[in-house]
This record gives C-alpha cells, structure tokens and sequence, in this order.
C-alpha cells in the first residue's frame, strides 16, 4: 500500500517536473509578450509576474507597424503549395513502393529517407543556381519550388508505412468488385492512409514554416520574405531585440502548430513503425 | 450459372513453377474444391481464375469463352478472401452495395438487390455497424453477401473458414452448401483443409506443386487414390502405404487393417506380424499403432509403420508390447507403381 503510494508520487511528480520543463519557457514567452517595456528590462523582477499592468499594445505593434502581416501571408501561401505538391507526388509514390514487392521495392522506402538526410547547409549553392536559372530568386514561387525536395522524400517514406499497412486483398476484392485500378485506389485505398495524410500535410507545413536556410539565402526583399527569415531580420535591429514581439511573432505560429502535432502524433509515431 | 474450364495452364514466377499444366473443367452449378497444401499453387490457380494474376501459358474459359485479357472488374468473378477484404471505412451496408455501384447498376434496382441477399444471408440488422464491429462469422456473412449481389457467374472462395473460431467452422461450412444449394452459382472452394473439401464439395480436385493429381467425387478420392500422393494425402490417418515388391505398394486404409484372428479365410494380400506400439481413444474409434515386424518386402531397410482403426464399440484385443497378425484383402487393398507413384490399373497379376 504504501510502496504502491510511493509510485504512485514518482511517477506523477516525475511527469509534473517533465511537463513544467516543457512548458515553462512557452509560459515565459507567453507573458513577456504582454509586458511593458520598463516591466521587461527592470532586473530582480520574476519573469512570472507582473509589476506594471499587462499591455496589448505588443501585439498591436507586431501586426499595424512591422511587415509581420505579410510574413505570415507569405508563411501561408508556401505552407499551402508546398503541402499540396508534396502530397500530390508522395502520395502515388508510396502506394506504387508500397505494392512494389521484390528486393528493389523493399528497400526502396529507406534509400528514399536516406535522402532527407542530405543537410540543407550543402544543398542550398546549387538550389540557389537552379532557382536563380528559373527566375523565381528574390520571390515566395522558390521556395514553394525547392522546399517539396525535402518533404517528398520524407512524406513519401511515412506513407509507405502507412500504404504497407493496407492489406493487398482490400485493393484485389475492389477490383474484383468492378473498380479500376485508379478507381480502386481512390475509393478502398486511400481512405484507409486518410491519418496518415493528415500527419503527412503537419508535417510538409511545419517543414517549411521553419526552413530557414532557403528563405533566408533566396530571398532578400521583404515583401517576399516568410516567417522564418522575415521574423528575425525585420524585429532584430542592430543590437536592438523586440522581445515581446519576437516572442509573440514565434507563439502565433507554434502553438497552432503544437496542438496540429499533438493531434496527429500517434499517426506520425505509427507511420514511423511500419515505414522500416 | 457457368462452366469453368482450364486447359494446360501454366504459371510460372522465374524459374519456379508455381501451376504446371493445369486441365480441369466445372460442371455447370457444381461446388468444385481445390485441395492442396499449402505452397500447392491453389492461390496461384485462384488468382489467375479472377484476373489477379497473368497465366504464363495456357487458357481459362468461362462458358466457352476465354476470359485471358479480361481485366478482373468486367470477368463477373466474385471471390470471398480468406480475411474477407471487407472495406473498413464504409458500413456494412456500403460494402455489400460496393459491386453495385462500382458497375454502374441503376440506384433504383439497388434497394431490391440488398433486401435479397441480406435475407438470405441474414445480415439485416448489421447493416449500420462498420465491418470493424463484427464477429469473424458476421463478416463471412457480409463478405459472401458482398459476393452474391451482383450475381455472379464464378464463385471463388479462398479459405473461407480458416479465420473463423473452430466451434463455428462446421455451421459456417454448412451454410455455405446451403447457400449454394439455393443459388446454384459455380463455385470454386479453394482449402487445404480436406474436411471441409470432402464434407462441402460435389467434387475435389487434389493439387500438389502445381500439378493436378486427381478430380472425383469425395467418396472416388477416398476409395480410389489415382496415386500415392492423394493416398498418402486424404483420409486421417492416410492410408497405411507399405512395400508389397520391388515395383509396387500396397495402399490400405486403417479401418481396412484387421487382425487374423477376426476373419482366418479369405484372399489377402497383406499378411504382416506387427508389433503394438500404443492405442489411442479418441471417443467414436480406437486408433493403434504399431511396426512391421514381417510380411512385406525389405527395400528400405526401414521398419514400416501401420495404423488400425476400429469403431469404439469394439475393444481392441491387442494393447502395446504384443504381436498379432494382421491382413489385408485383395478387395481393400490398393495397388501403386513404386516408380511412379501411379495407380496400377487391376489388381490381378500380383502374386500374394
């Protein structure tokens, strides 16, 4: 009774200490956006708390006064396009890997991943050339371009767990029951990697949301910039950090984003298995 | 009602041969069974039959007319999967309407469609629940309900019972004959099982490595093996194959296996001592085992394990470490060409 007692307080004190770690700096982030400037910078004051009344007019400045509108459009536009091509090539990909059978296709699916793991920091020289070739440089159209290079790969090795997961005989008694191939992929198959799509498009999203490397190297102007890049080069002057905006301009964006992963972790985590 | 016939097809994947000059034809509204074991090539056969899967060589014929190239949706084969392949995402009712609606069938002829094959299948009251929902047995049920909407010309059932629990495989077996019985569709019943072949099927087809051994009614499979692999195959236990010369062996089944004593005259062929090794109970029969000790020709240097079966009312006189003799008659037993494993054709000419 009581060593069962005693678990019982690790293990719930355990994950309390887990989550407060996890938690406490989005918390900090959080109110700071909500601080005047002399409450932000007055030393021996707790993060926590508040000395001089809360202020919205942080946020007022983020959105009326800097190009924050325009990062978050651009953010949109890219994450969209970017979510949609990938899944318009991944999603064929991983089902034609998927019923490939033999040595060749059992394979194919890491050969693919292996590919993502290629780092940005070496490819972006030669992106830089082939966008500067399409004369899409200084615009959001690069990296709607350049950024599916790197989710495909990835997307199409989570949907071949996916895909694989998918008994064969679900597409063989559709066909049998007068569908065609493609018929029979739209309507048996692919509702059953609906999840996975989902966990698919978050990611393709996210991805792009928090390349930096391509949005900062492909485009200069700030009209065309997004989030990632846009962020940091318009609220960071000099030496002068806009702190609650920086925060605020990061929560906006993230905790969305969080609650979009928190939804589809189990589909992403049950991709990963049968993916290998 | 259709015809199925198959003449000389061959499958092969690479260098293995996965169906090896297949001929057989169906009788118009027979329940034909396809009895193998497993890696026989039945699934091969199966497939190509539905389109799944190109024949390397060969032809399949429904009514006359070759179905090669025919890609499965326009062949009118319905097929029941072993795991039943019912699609998950749609209900009970959607399933059994999927054929339907895939083939373009008017919306108007699909109310009356449903109403007749969930009365005979009895599913009437699933209709809303999601296949997830269901027991094996009320999925078997969607599943052949799936089947039988459209009318079919070829029934094509791969294990039908083999996912289901053992206390409801007989009852499932015999709603399967009865529903064949009421629609009289063709129906091919692919298994390893031979129970389930030999309890449901007008006639079995015997399969091994792709090739086919013998075709014939439940009872010509049991009283005639045209060879030693369908002797040595159907029955359980197998009929007791033991040497008789150089060239052939003799085929007997262990309820044909009876002790000397219980009937001194008659004209045998096998006259064997054999020592008992142990008897089995097994409630409707006694089971006993024992090895040759002598009486059959010596070519293996093997000892020769028989088995004898008597019903259970009689209490076997023999028990473990005893020796008895034991015969066989000339009309019980069969004889096999040791070379080829074939069947000789009379029984005449073998010297006792």
């Amino acid at each position: 009774m009581f060593l069962s007692l005693a678990r019982k307080t690790g293990f719930y004190g355990g994950i309390g200490f887990l989550t407060l770690f996890a938690i406490l700096p989005v918390l900090w982030a959080f109110l700071t956006i909500f601080k005047t400037s002399g409450d932000l910078y007055s030393i021996g004051i707790s993060p926590f708390f508040f000395d001089e009344p809360p202020t919205l007019s942080n946020l007022v400045f983020l959105f009326t006064r800097t190009n924050f509108p325009t990062f978050l459009w651009n953010s949109a536009i890219v994450g969209v396009c970017v979510v949609a091509i990938t899944l318009l090539l991944a999603v064929p990909a991983a089902f034609a890997l998927a019923r490939l059978t033999g040595r060749w296709g059992e394979h194919s699916g890491m050969a693919i991943f292996l590919v993502y793991l290629i780092p940005p920091s070496l490819l972006f020289i030669p992106m830089y050339q082939i966008v500067v070739w399409l004369g899409v440089a200084n615009s959001i159209w690069s990296l709607v371009i350049v950024l599916p290079t790197i989710t495909i790969p990835f997307c199409t090795w989570l949907l071949l767990g996916f895909f694989r997961s998918v008994p064969r005989t679900l597409d063989e008694a559709a066909l049998l029951d007068g569908c065609g191939q493609f018929t029979a992929f739209r309507k048996v198959v692919l509702p059953q990697v609906y999840p996975g799509i989902g966990a698919c498009a978050v990611f393709a999203f996210s991805l792009s949301l928090g390349n930096y490397i391509y949005a900062a190297t492909f485009i200069n102007a700030s009209a065309a910039r997004n989030i990632s890049a846009g962020v940091p080069t318009e609220l960071i002057r000099g030496d002068v950090f806009y702190w609650p905006e920086l925060m605020a301009a990061t929560l906006v964006v993230a905790i969305p984003l969080a609650i979009a992963y928190g939804l589809f972790f189990n589909y992403l985590v049950g991709g990963f298995k049968n993916a290998t | 009602m259709s015809v199925l016939e198959l003449r000389a097809l061959e499958k092969h994947y690479g260098r293995i041969q996965a169906v090896n000059g297949f001929d057989l034809k169906s009788e118009e509204g027979e329940l034909l069974a396809i009895l193998g074991p497993s890696g026989s090539g039945k699934s091969t056969l199966m497939r190509m039959i539905a389109g799944l899967e190109k024949p390397s060589s060969g032809d399949i014929l429904l009514d006359g007319q070759s179905v090669l190239g025919i890609p499965p949706r326009d062949r009118n084969v319905a097929m029941v999967f072993q795991s039943f392949a019912l699609y998950p995402h749609m209900s009970v009712r959607d399933n059994i309407l999927f054929p339907l609606v895939s083939r373009k069938v008017p919306k108007s002829q699909h109310q009356a469609k449903l109403d007749e094959v969930t009365r005979i299948l009895e599913v009437d009251d699933l209709l809303d629940r999601r296949p997830t929902r269901l027991s094996g047995g009320q999925q078997q049920k969607v599943a052949l309900a799936r089947a039988l909407v459209r009318d079919p010309e070829l029934f094509v059932f791969d294990e039908p019972l083999s996912s289901l629990d053992a206390q409801i495989r007989s009852q499932a077996r015999a709603e399967l004959r009865e529903l064949h019985d009421r629609t009289r569709i063709t129906t091919l019943y692919v298994t390893h099982d031979q129970l389930e072949a030999l309890g449901l099927a007008d006639r079995v087809a015997v399969i091994n490595k792709g090739r086919l051994h013998q075709v014939g009614t439940p009872r010509e499979l049991y009283n005639d093996p045209a060879d030693l692999f369908v002797a040595g195959f159907i029955g359980n236990p197998p009929m007791n194959l033991l040497p008789l010369d150089e060239h052939t062996v003799a085929g007997l089944r262990p309820e044909h296996l009876r002790l000397h004593a219980d009937a001194p005259d008659g004209d045998y062929v096998l006259d064997m001592q054999v020592a008992i090794e142990h008897v089995e109970y097994l409630g409707s029969e006694w089971l006993g085992y024992g090895t040759v000790q002598s009486g059959l020709a010596d070519i293996d240097q093997q000892r020769q394990h028989v088995v004898a079966r008597l019903p259970a009312s009689i209490e076997p006189r023999f028990s473990p470490g005893e020796q008895w003799r034991f015969v066989g008659a000339r009309a019980d037993v069969r004889l096999f060409d040791r070379a080829s494993g074939e069947r000789k054709a009379s029984q005449a000419g073998v010297a006792a």
